[in-house]
C-alpha cells in the first residue's frame, strides 16, 4: 500500500497548559474524508494547525506523503498541504480574483508573475464555490459566507494533496454548505485527496467523511470508522448534552435531546 | 489581475514625474535657468555660475531629496505591511525619535559640523531600532501588538527627551533644532549615501515582494501557503528601520510622505508589493524633491523647513483622493 499523504505518530500537543492529544496516531489515506468533532476548546484547531505544520508538536511528528515538515521546508509543504483557516483578516483592499490568486503562490517562482493558466485554475476554483460573477468585486464588500467562499476557493487554486479545513461551513447558508461538503468529498473520491474536516454538524459528518476522530478536550481522542464513532452515548459524552439517533430508512439522524 | 503591462505603465509615468520633478528642481530658484541651459550645466558647458549652481548645489540637494522621500516612502510601505496596518508609518516604532535624540543632542553639546550631527543621528535612530526589537522580542514572542507597543513607547520617550532639549537649548541653536524637527533638506549635500540605500533597499525588498503580499494578508496565512514567516519579519524590521535611518540622517525627521505615499499609490496601483514598493519609491522621491523645490522658493530667500511643504501639499492632495475612492477602508 502506498504511503498516506497524512501521517502523525505519537502527537503530544498542548495549549495553555492544557493537553490536546497524547500519543495521538491517525494516518489519513488518500480518497478519505476524516471528520474531526469536538467541543469549543477541545483543541481542534490546535490539533489541525499542529497537522499543518504551523506550530511545533510538544512530542512526536507529523508526515506529509512520508516526510516530515522540517524536511520539506515551508515552500513544498505549501504544494502538499493547503489549511482553510477559521478567520479572513482583510487589512488592505483586493478584489476577489487577487485574493484567490494568493493561492497560486506556492507554485510559482520567486520572480514569476501569476499567467494565464493560474489565471484560470483561480477562475476556476471560484466557478466551483458558485462566486464566479464576483471575480472583479472587492473582498471588503463581501457578506460573511461569500468571503468564505473565496478562501475555499483560495484553498482550491493552491491545489494541495492534503486538504485541512478548520469550519469550512461557517457563515454558510444550507445550500452551500451542503454544495461546500459535496466539493470536497469529490476532491477525495475522484482526485485521491486526503481532507480533514472540523465539524459541528453530526449529521454532515456522518453524509459526508468516512472516519471520524472525537476529541474529549481532556487529551483522550478516539479515531475509527464514521459509522462506529457516531452512537449515541459516545456524542453524548463528547458534548456534554444526551443526544438520540433518530432512524430514517438505512440512516440515523443525530439531535440534541 | 495584477497584469505587468498595467504596472509597466503606471511605473513609466511615475519615472516620467519623478524625472520631471528633478528637472524642475535643477532649473528653478534665484538663478532661473531653462531647461536648454540645465542640461548645458549638467554636462560641463556653458555659463560658468550656472555650472556651479546646478551641479554643486542644486543636483545634490534634489537628488538627496529624492533619495529620501523614496527611502521613506519604502520604508512605510513595509512597515505597513510588518504592522499590517495601513496607518503605520516608519516613525511609528521608534526610529525617528531616537535619530531625533541623537542629532539634537549633537546640536546641542555643539559636536562637530554637519557630519556629527548626521552621526549621531544614524547613531540613535540604530539605538532606538535594537532598542525597540530587544525589548519586543525578548522572550521569543513576536507579536505585532508588542512590537506596535514598544515602539511606540520608546518613541513617545524619545519625544519626551526632545522635548527636554529643546527647553533647556540656548536661543540661538532653537532655529536648527527646530528645522531639524521638521525636515530639512538645506544640509543634504551628499546625496550618494541615501541613493545607495535606496537602490539596495529596493532590491531586498522586491527580492521577498510576493512573500509581502502574502504577510499582508496574515502571518498564518502566509505560512500555510509557504513563507518562512518569522525571518521575513525580521527582514522587514531591520530593513524598514535601516532605510528610515537613511532618510532621517540626512534630512531630519520629513513627515507625511512615509505614511501618505504608500496609501496614495495603493489606490492607483492596488497592494500588491511587486508594483507598490517601486512606485512608492518613485511617487516619494518625486514629492519630496518637489516640496524642497517650492521649499527653497516660495518665500525665497528665506527656505521652510520641506517637512513643512509634504504636509501642506499632500495633505489636500491625500484627502482629495480618499474622498473619491470608495474603496479604501481605513480600519
Amino acid at each position: 500500500m502506498s504511503v498516506p499523504p497524512l501521517v502523525a505518530r505519537g502527537l503530544a500537543v498542548s495549549i495553555g497548559g492544557q493537553t490536546v492529544v497524547r500519543d495521538f496516531d491517525l494516518a489519513v489515506q488518500a480518497g478519505e474524508c476524516l471528520a474531526i468533532l469536538g467541543r469549543n476548546g477541545a483543541g481542534k484547531t490546535t490539533l489541525l494547525h499542529t497537522l499543518a505544520g504551523l506550530r511545533p508538536a510538544d512530542a512526536g511528528q507529523v508526515e506529509l506523503a512520508g516526510e516530515t515538515y522540517a524536511r520539506l521546508g515551508p515552500h513544498r509543504a505549501a504544494r502538499g498541504r493547503g489549511l482553510l483557516l477559521q478567520h479572513q483578516g482583510d487589512a488592505f483592499p483586493a478584489s476577489v480574483l487577487e485574493t484567490v490568486l494568493v493561492g497560486r503562490h506556492p507554485h510559482l517562482s520567486r520572480f514569476a508573475w501569476e499567467g494565464a493558466e493560474d489565471g484560470r485554475i483561480a477562475r476556476a476554483a471560484l466557478a466551483a464555490v458558485g462566486m464566479s460573477e464576483f471575480a472583479e468585486r472587492e473582498v471588503h464588500t463581501l457578506s460573511g459566507g461569500e468571503r468564505q467562499r473565496v478562501a475555499i476557493a483560495a484553498l482550491l487554486a493552491q491545489r494541495p494533496q492534503v486538504y485541512l479545513l478548520d469550519e469550512p461551513l461557517a457563515h454558510l447558508d444550507l445550500n452551500h454548505q451542503i454544495a461546500i461538503l459535496g466539493l470536497f468529498n469529490k476532491l477525495a473520491r475522484q482526485e485521491g485527496a486526503a481532507v480533514a474536516v472540523v465539524l459541528h454538524d453530526v449529521n454532515l459528518a456522518a453524509r459526508f467523511c468516512d472516519q471520524a476522530l472525537l476529541l474529549f478536550g481532556d487529551g483522550r481522542y478516539s479515531v475509527s470508522g464514521i459509522a462506529e464513532q457516531l452512537d449515541e452515548a459516545r456524542l453524548g459524552e463528547l458534548y456534554g448534552h444526551p443526544m438520540r439517533a433518530v432512524p430514517d430508512g438505512a440512516r440515523r439522524w443525530f439531535m440534541p435531546a | 489581475m495584477p497584469s505587468r503591462r498595467r504596472a509597466l505603465i503606471v511605473l513609466a509615468l511615475l519615472f516620467a514625474l519623478a524625472l520631471a520633478s528633478v528637472c524642475l528642481a535643477l532649473a528653478v530658484g534665484s538663478l532661473a535657468l531653462p531647461l536648454g541651459a540645465v542640461w548645458e550645466a549638467l554636462r560641463g558647458q556653458g555659463d560658468g555660475l550656472a555650472q556651479e549652481v546646478v551641479q554643486g548645489l542644486r543636483l545634490p540637494r534634489a537628488l538627496a531629496a529624492f533619495a529620501c522621500g523614496g527611502l521613506l516612502a519604502l520604508a512605510g510601505a513595509l512597515m505597513q505591511v510588518l504592522l499590517r496596518n495601513p496607518l503605520a508609518d516608519p516613525y511609528v516604532l521608534g526610529i525617528s525619535g531616537g535619530a531625533a535624540v541623537g542629532a539634537l543632542a549633537a546640536m546641542l553639546l555643539g559636536v562637530g559640523l554637519n557630519f556629527g550631527i548626521e552621526a549621531m543621528a544614524f547613531l540613535g535612530a540604530l539605538s532606538a531600532m535594537l532598542l525597540v526589537f530587544g525589548l519586543a522580542h525578548g522572550d521569543g514572542s513576536w507579536s505585532q501588538a508588542r512590537l506596535l507597543l514598544t515602539g511606540v513607547i520608546v518613541a513617545a520617550g524619545c519625544g519626551a527627551a526632545v522635548a527636554l532639549m529643546l527647553s533647556v537649548a540656548p536661543e540661538h541653536k532653537l532655529r536648527g533644532m527646530l528645522f531639524w524637527l521638521m525636515g530639512d533638506a538645506s544640509h543634504a549635500t551628499d546625496p550618494w549615501p541615501p541613493l545607495l540605500v535606496l537602490a539596495g533597499g529596493l532590491v531586498v525588498a522586491l527580492f521577498f515582494a510576493r512573500d509581502l503580499n502574502l504577510l499582508s494578508r496574515g502571518a498564518q496565512l502566509a505560512a500555510t501557503l509557504g513563507a518562512s514567516v518569522g525571518r521575513l519579519r525580521l527582514t522587514l524590521y531591520f530593513l524598514a528601520s535601516l532605510l528610515t535611518a537613511a532618510a532621517v540622517t540626512s534630512v531630519g525627521s520629513v513627515g507625511f510622505v512615509g505614511l501618505v505615499v504608500p496609501h496614495l499609490v495603493r489606490l492607483a496601483v492596488g497592494n500588491d508589493q511587486r508594483v507598490l514598493l517601486p512606485a512608492a519609491v518613485l511617487a516619494g522621491g518625486a514629492l519630496l524633491a518637489l516640496a524642497d523645490t517650492l521649499a527653497r522658493t516660495v518665500v525665497a530667500p528665506q527656505q521652510l523647513p520641506v517637512g513643512v511643504l509634504t504636509a501642506l501639499i499632500g495633505v489636500p492632495v491625500f484627502l482629495f483622493l480618499l474622498a473619491r475612492a470608495p474603496r479604501v477602508e481605513v480600519s
